[in-house]
């Protein structure tokens, strides 16, 4: 039961904030959201038995992309947005849209059943990160590369677009 | 205790609001951080379903999802400030140059 209640908060939360994020004016403002939002959704993971998910969602998501993102709109020129408008003109249907897929789509997980009901801890020796770490070294080793590849890729990629041609 | 569908209810949700994020507005920086929405969206069910199935391999997946979203981040944010140097404007509906 009072897991339950936690979870009604956490969810409660994500999708308020959520629904914020994407109807501010000010980006400012959608980014803070966003961030309560994160926080959210690390406890969401905390109550699933992966604690190393909710550090890594709050260095990397809290701390890192959504800092990179704070710089890069109080950089560019954002007064306009008080008075651009903020939605294109199709905005009402987008949102029609929207509603119609969650319903269709909570419609169809309540009709459908889970093999797996039953919440318990996970059946582990040791603690979850040892265990993590070794899936993630031993099975998934190649994967892993290839993902420090693409962070050096990204890495390159946005040095190389955003500096300025000297040249010229 | 929690049933799972709940889990995957409040994925769905995200997902919805981060589509219509997407499909609506006209800022640039909030189609992307719509994309975040997505990406966590995915996140939560990937997890649900790791603790629920009592493997470890959802718990991977996010940590992939969680670097992709980190690169992509990074590049897309190079490239608005390109495309806001060049063009002056970070609204979506200006920038159709390719006519797509």
């Amino acid at each position: 039961m009072m897991n339950k209640l936690i979870f009604m908060y956490f969810a409660v939360v994500i999708l308020t904030s959520a629904i914020l994020t994407i109807t501010r004016r000010n980006p400012v403002h959608s980014i803070l959201f966003m961030l309560l939002l994160f926080f959210h959704i690390a406890g969401v993971f905390v109550l699933l038995n992966a604690e190393f998910l909710a550090a890594v969602q709050l260095i990397v998501y809290a701390g890192a992309i959504l800092i990179l993102y704070l710089f890069v709109v109080m950089l560019l020129n954002v007064d306009r947005e008080t008075s651009a408008a903020r939605g294109h003109r199709f905005w009402p249907w987008m949102a029609v849209f929207g509603i119609l897929l969650a319903v269709e789509l909570v419609l169809l997980i309540s009709r459908g059943s889970f093999p797996v009901a039953v919440d318990q801890p996970m059946l582990l020796a040791g603690t979850g990160v040892k265990e993590l770490g070794i899936v993630l070294y031993q099975n998934y080793l190649a994967p892993f590369e290839i993902a420090s590849v693409i962070l050096l890729v990204g890495l390159v990629g946005a040095v190389m677009l955003a500096k300025k041609n000297v040249k010229e | 205790m929690i049933p799972q569908s709940w889990y995957v209810v409040l994925s769905a949700l995200l997902f919805t609001i981060g589509v219509v994020g997407v499909l609506s507005r006209r800022n640039i920086f909030i189609i992307l951080m719509s994309i975040e929405l997505m990406l966590n969206a995915a996140n939560i069910n990937l997890a649900a379903f790791s603790h629920y199935l009592q493997s470890l391999t959802g718990q991977v997946f996010v940590i992939f999802v969680i670097t992709v979203a980190a690169a992509e981040a990074a590049v897309a944010l190079a490239i608005i400030i390109l495309i806001s140097r060049n063009r002056g404007t970070v609204y979506a509906d200006d920038f159709n140059i390719m006519k797509g």
